[in-house]
C-alpha cells in the first residue's frame, strides 16, 4: 500500500538555477539575452564613437538632395537634377524589372529542361544534362561576363545595318535589331493618348529616355482592363466547374469564353487608344525609336535565367520523379489519356514537391541580380548602394536602406509564395 | 497418360519432331538499331528532336573544335598570336578566315592565374598546403583509411595557415594550444567539477588564453627560438589560390556555426530560438555582395576606433557567416525530417540534450542533409568570385587585369574557358562525391 505524499516543500536554493531543469532553461535564456544585448550595445556604442570621431551624423536627409549623375536604363522619368531618393527608386525598379523578367524565363527554361531531361530520347536527355551541369557548376558571375562579352564583341555594329548590301539585317520582319550597343525592339505608342503624347519628353538636352517616358495613364487603363478580364475569366471558370459538377455536363466553349473575356476588352482598349508599334529605325550611326534594351540588361537577364533555369530543371525533375509510377499506371488503368494523366494526376502532386524549392530559387535570382555591378546595369545596388554612397559618403545609411530593401523583397516574395504553397499543400489530418 | 499422349503425337504426321535452330533476331529488334529505334526515333516528334539536337551539337562542335584544337600555345602576346595565324594561313596550312584560340595567354600568365602575386620563389608553400589539406580531408572523406590519419586532420589547419601566411610558427602553435586547453578541460575536469562547469570553463578559459596570454607567449617564444618562414601579406594572394583559401576556410568554419544555428532554431528556448531565426533570415535575405561591401565599408564602424584588420580576414568572416545561415537551414530540414520517435527514444534512454544530439539526432540529421550541405558548399565556392568587386584579384579579377595589359588586350574566351573549366572540375567533383556519400550512407530502404 503506497501512500502518495507531496515532496517536502523546499526553500528555493540558488544552485537550483543551474541544476534544476525547471529553472535551468530560464537561466540560460537570461544569460544569453544579457550577452546578446551587451554585444549589440558594444557594436552600437562603437558606431556612435566612430561617427563622432569622423564628424559624421546619422541622417537620411541626403535622399532629398540633388543626385547629379545619369542613369542610362530607367523605367520612370529621371534626370541628373533628380534627388538621390528618386535615383534609389529608379535602381529599385530596375532590380525588380530584371528579377521579374528573369523569374519568368527561368521558370520557362527550367520546366522545359527538367521535362526534357527525363525524356526517353537519349540525345536530348544528355544535351539537357550538359546544360544543367554546366550552368550549375560554373559561377554565375562568369556567365554574366561571358554573355556580356558575346553581346558586345560578337554582335554587329549599328553601322553594319547601313547601305544597300548590309552585313547585318534586322530580324523578325525588320522589327528587332540585335547590335553590339543593345537590342532594339518595337515600342507600343498610343496615338490617342489620355494624357497627351509624352514620347518626345526630352529634358535638359538629355536625349529622350532610353526606355521612352511612357504615358502612365494609358498603361494603367490597359492593365486595369486586363486584370478585370482575368478576374472575369476566373469567375467563368468557377461557374463552368460548378455547373459540370452539378449536372455532369461541361458548358460548351468554356475555354473560348474565358479567352474572349480577357482578350476582347483589352483589344478594344488598345484600338481606342490608337496603339501602334514604333519600330526602331536606323538614323545616322545609331538606331532611333523603339526601345533599346542595353547589353547590360540583356546579359544579366539571360545569364540569370539560364543559371537559375538549370537549378529549376533539377527541381522539376525531382518533383516529377517523386510521383510514384503507380499513379501513372492507375490513371492509365482508369483509361485516361497521357495528357490528362500529366495534367490531372502527375502535375498536381509534383507541384507540392516543386513549389517550396522553386520559391527559394526565385529569391536567389532576385538576390543574384545584385551581380548587375559586373556589367554596369543600374540596379538598386549601383545607384543607392554605389554612386549615391560614393557621392554623399553615407555608407551606413545607404547600406542600411539597401539591406532593408533586399530583406523586404525576400520576405514579401517568400510570404506570398508560402500562402500559395499552403493552398496546394497536402491536406493532412 | 502423358506417355500415351506423346506416343500418339509421335505417330501424327503434322507434329514436328526436331527443333529448329534458334534464329538471330531481326536487325530492327537487336543491337544498335534496336537501341536507336527505342532511344532516338521512337516516334516522329522524337525523331525530329533527335535530328535537331544532333544538328545543334554538330553546329557547335564544327565551329569550336578547330578553334580549340588549333590553338596557339607559344605566343607572348595577342599580336604575336595573330601573326602566327596569318603566317600559317599564308603558307596554306589553314584555310582563309580560320579563327584559332590563343592559349599562349595561359602559358604566359599561368602563375598569376594560379597564385596571384604570391612570391614566385615560395610557390612550393601553397602547393604543399593544398597537398596537406587534401591529405587531411582524405580520412574524413573515405573511412576506409586508417583512423590515425585524423591526427593530421587536426593539425593541418594550423600548418596550412602557417605555410600560406608564413611568419613565426609560434602564433598558430598558440592558437592550437588554446583548443588543446579546451579539450583537456572537458576531458579531465568533467568528473571533478561537473559537466556544466567543465563545459563553461572549456569555453571561457581558452578565450581568456587567446585574448591575454597567447600573444605575449608567442612573442616571447619567437624571441627565444625564432622558428619561422618568410611572411606573406594577404594582399599578395590572388588567382585560384585566393578562391581556394576563402572557399576552404568558409566551408570548414561555417559547418560548426551552421549546426549551432540549426539547433538554436529548433530549440524550445524562446530567446535563443528567436535570435537564431532573426540572424538566419537577415543573412539569407540580403545578397552576399551587399555583405561583402558591408565588410569592406562598414565593419570599421562597429569595431573600437582605431581597429583595422585584414580585408581577407573580413571576407572570410563574412563568407562564413553567410554560408552558415544557409547550412543551418539545410540542417534544420534534416532535423525536422527525423521522426519524433527518435527524440522520444533518446529521452526515454535518459540522455540529456547534448548526449541525445550527439549520439542520436545529429548523426541521422546530418546524413539526410548531405546533398543540401554539399550544394551549399558548391555555392560558397562559386560565390568566392564575388570578392572581385571589393578589389581582390581572384581568377575573374585577373582576367580583367590581363585584358588591361596591352599585350593581351582583347582576349576573352580563352581565359573564360580556362576559369570556367577549373571551377567546373572542382564543383562537379564535389557534387559527385556527395552522390557517392549518399549511396554509401543509405542504410535504410534496403
Amino acid at each position: 500500500m503506497a501512500i502518495m505524499t507531496d515532496p517536502p516543500a523546499q526553500a528555493f536554493r540558488l544552485s537550483q538555477l543551474i541544476y534544476d531543469t525547471r529553472y535551468r532553461s530560464i537561466t540560460i535564456q537570461v544569460v544569453a539575452f544579457i550577452l546578446i544585448m551587451a554585444g549589440l550595445f558594444w557594436l552600437v556604442n562603437n558606431a556612435i564613437e566612430n561617427l563622432a570621431v569622423l564628424g559624421k551624423d546619422f541622417d537620411f536627409g541626403f535622399l532629398g538632395s540633388r543626385a547629379g549623375y545619369d542613369i542610362n536604363q530607367r523605367l520612370i522619368e529621371y534626370t541628373n537634377n533628380s534627388t538621390h531618393g528618386r535615383a534609389a527608386v529608379v535602381g529599385i525598379l530596375n532590380t525588380l524589372l530584371v528579377a521579374f523578367l528573369g523569374c519568368i524565363t527561368a521558370t520557362f527554361l527550367g520546366v522545359i529542361a527538367g521535362i526534357l531531361r527525363l525524356s526517353k530520347n537519349w540525345v536530348v536527355g544528355r544535351l539537357m544534362t550538359v546544360y544543367v551541369e554546366g550552368f550549375r557548376n560554373i559561377p554565375l558571375l562568369l556567365w554574366i561576363i561571358v554573355i556580356f562579352a558575346v553581346m558586345t564583341e560578337s554582335m554587329p555594329q549599328p553601322s553594319d545595318f547601313r547601305g544597300d548590301n548590309p552585313s547585318a539585317t534586322m530580324i523578325l520582319g525588320d522589327s528587332v535589331a540585335v547590335t553590339n550597343r543593345g537590342v532594339y525592339i518595337p515600342n507600343v505608342v498610343f496615338t490617342r493618348s489620355l494624357g497627351g503624347n509624352e514620347m518626345s519628353a526630352a529634358t535638359d538636352g538629355v536625349p529622350a529616355a532610353i526606355i521612352p517616358a511612357v504615358s502612365v495613364g494609358d498603361w494603367a487603363l490597359f492593365l486595369a482592363v486586363l486584370i478585370a478580364g482575368v478576374v472575369g475569366s476566373v469567375a467563368i471558370g468557377r461557374w463552368g466547374k460548378a455547373k459540370q459538377e452539378r449536372t455532369g455536363v461541361r458548358p460548351v466553349g468554356l475555354f473560348w469564353m474565358r479567352a474572349a473575356v480577357i482578350l476582347v476588352p483589352a483589344a478594344i482598349v488598345l484600338i481606342a487608344l490608337g496603339a501602334t508599334l514604333d519600330y526602331p529605325r536606323l538614323q545616322g550611326f545609331n538606331f532611333d525609336g523603339g526601345i533599346q534594351l542595353r547589353n547590360s540588361l540583356i546579359a544579366l537577364w539571360f545569364a540569370l535565367s539560364l543559371y537559375t533555369g538549370a537549378f529549376i530543371a533539377e527541381i522539376v525533375r525531382a518533383g516529377i520523379m517523386s510521383v510514384s509510377k503507380g499513379q501513372t499506371e492507375a490513371s492509365a488503368a482508369l483509361g485516361m489519356r497521357a495528357s490528362w494523366t500529366m495534367n490531372l494526376v502527375i502535375l498536381p502532386q509534383a507541384l507540392r514537391v516543386i513549389i517550396p524549392p522553386l520559391i527559394s530559387q526565385f529569391l536567389n535570382l532576385t538576390k543574384n541580380s545584385s551581380l548587375a555591378i559586373a556589367v554596369g546595369y543600374m540596379d538598386a545596388r549601383s545607384t543607392l548602394g554605389g554612386i549615391t554612397i560614393n557621392q554623399t559618403g553615407r555608407e551606413l545609411e545607404g547600406m542600411l536602406l539597401l539591406g532593408l530593401f533586399y530583406l523586404a523583397t525576400s520576405l514579401i516574395i517568400s510570404g506570398v509564395m508560402n500562402v500559395y504553397n499552403s493552398s496546394v499543400k497536402l491536406k493532412e489530418r | 497418360m502423358s506417355e500415351i499422349h506423346s506416343e500418339t503425337a509421335l505417330q501424327t504426321a503434322y507434329v514436328r519432331r526436331e527443333m529448329l535452330d534458334q534464329q538471330t533476331p531481326p536487325v530492327t529488334a537487336a543491337g544498335p538499331v534496336k537501341w536507336m529505334r527505342e532511344n532516338l526515333f521512337s516516334s516522329i516528334p522524337n525523331g525530329i528532336m533527335t535530328v535537331l539536337s544532333l544538328f545543334v551539337i554538330y553546329y557547335i562542335l564544327s565551329h569550336l573544335l578547330g578553334w580549340f584544337a588549333n590553338g596557339i600555345w607559344d605566343a607572348g602576346s595577342l599580336t604575336e598570336c595573330r601573326a602566327i595565324r596569318d603566317e600559317r594561313i599564308a603558307s596554306g596550312v589553314w584555310s582563309e578566315g580560320t579563327e584559332v584560340a590563343c592559349w599562349g595567354v595561359l602559358a604566359d600568365r599561368w602563375d598569376q592565374l594560379l597564385f596571384g602575386f604570391y612570391p614566385s620563389d615560395l610557390y612550393w608553400r601553397p602547393i604543399l598546403a593544398v597537398v596537406l589539406f587534401l591529405a587531411a580531408m582524405a580520412p574524413i572523406l573515405y573511412d576506409s583509411l586508417p583512423r590515425k590519419l585524423l591526427i593530421l586532420t587536426l593539425v593541418a589547419p594550423f600548418l596550412c595557415f602557417w605555410l600560406l601566411w608564413g611568419g613565426s610558427i609560434w602564433y598558430p602553435y598558440m592558437v592550437a594550444m588554446g583548443f588543446l586547453l579546451g579539450w583537456a578541460i572537458i576531458k579531465f575536469a568533467s568528473v571533478p567539477l561537473g559537466s556544466l562547469v567543465a563545459n563553461l570553463a572549456a569555453i571561457v578559459l581558452p578565450l581568456l588564453f587567446w585574448l591575454f596570454a597567447a600573444g605575449p607567449l608567442a612573442s616571447a617564444l619567437t624571441d627565444i627560438a625564432p622558428i619561422g618562414i618568410r611572411s606573406v601579406n594577404s594582399r599578395e594572394f590572388g588567382g585560384f589560390l585566393l578562391a581556394v583559401v576563402i572557399g576552404a576556410s568558409g566551408i570548414i568554419l561555417s559547418m560548426p556555426l551552421g549546426i549551432a544555428l540549426a539547433l538554436g532554431r529548433q530549440s524550445d528556448l524562446f530567446i535563443i530560438n528567436k535570435c537564431s531565426v532573426i540572424f538566419i533570415e537577415v543573412i539569407r535575405g540580403v545578397p552576399l555582395i551587399v555583405w561583402l561591401f558591408t565588410a569592406q565599408l562598414l565593419l570599421g564602424y562597429f569595431l573600437p576606433p582605431g581597429t583595422n584588420f585584414d580585408l581577407m580576414l573580413r571576407v572570410i568572416i563574412m563568407v562564413t557567416l553567410f554560408s552558415s545561415a544557409y547550412i543551418a537551414e539545410v540542417i534544420r530540414g534534416g532535423l525536422a525530417a527525423l521522426p519524433r520517435g527518435q527524440y522520444e527514444g533518446a529521452d526515454s534512454l535518459g540522455l540529456n540534450y547534448w548526449q541525445a544530439m550527439q549520439l542520436i539526432i545529429l548523426p541521422q540529421a546530418l546524413k539526410i542533409s548531405i546533398p543540401g550541405i554539399v550544394s551549399s558548399f558548391i555555392g560558397l565556392f562559386k560565390d568566392t568570385t564575388l570578392v572581385v568587386f571589393i578589389g581582390m584579384l581572384d581568377p575573374i579579377g585577373f582576367s580583367n587585369a590581363i585584358r588591361a595589359d596591352t599585350d593581351w588586350n582583347g582576349i576573352y574566351w580563352e581565359l573564360f574557358i580556362f576559369i570556367g573549366l577549373c571551377f567546373f572540375i572542382c564543383c562537379f567533383s564535389m557534387s559527385r562525391y556527395s552522390q557517392y556519400l549518399e549511396r554509401k550512407l543509405a542504410t535504410d530502404h534496403r
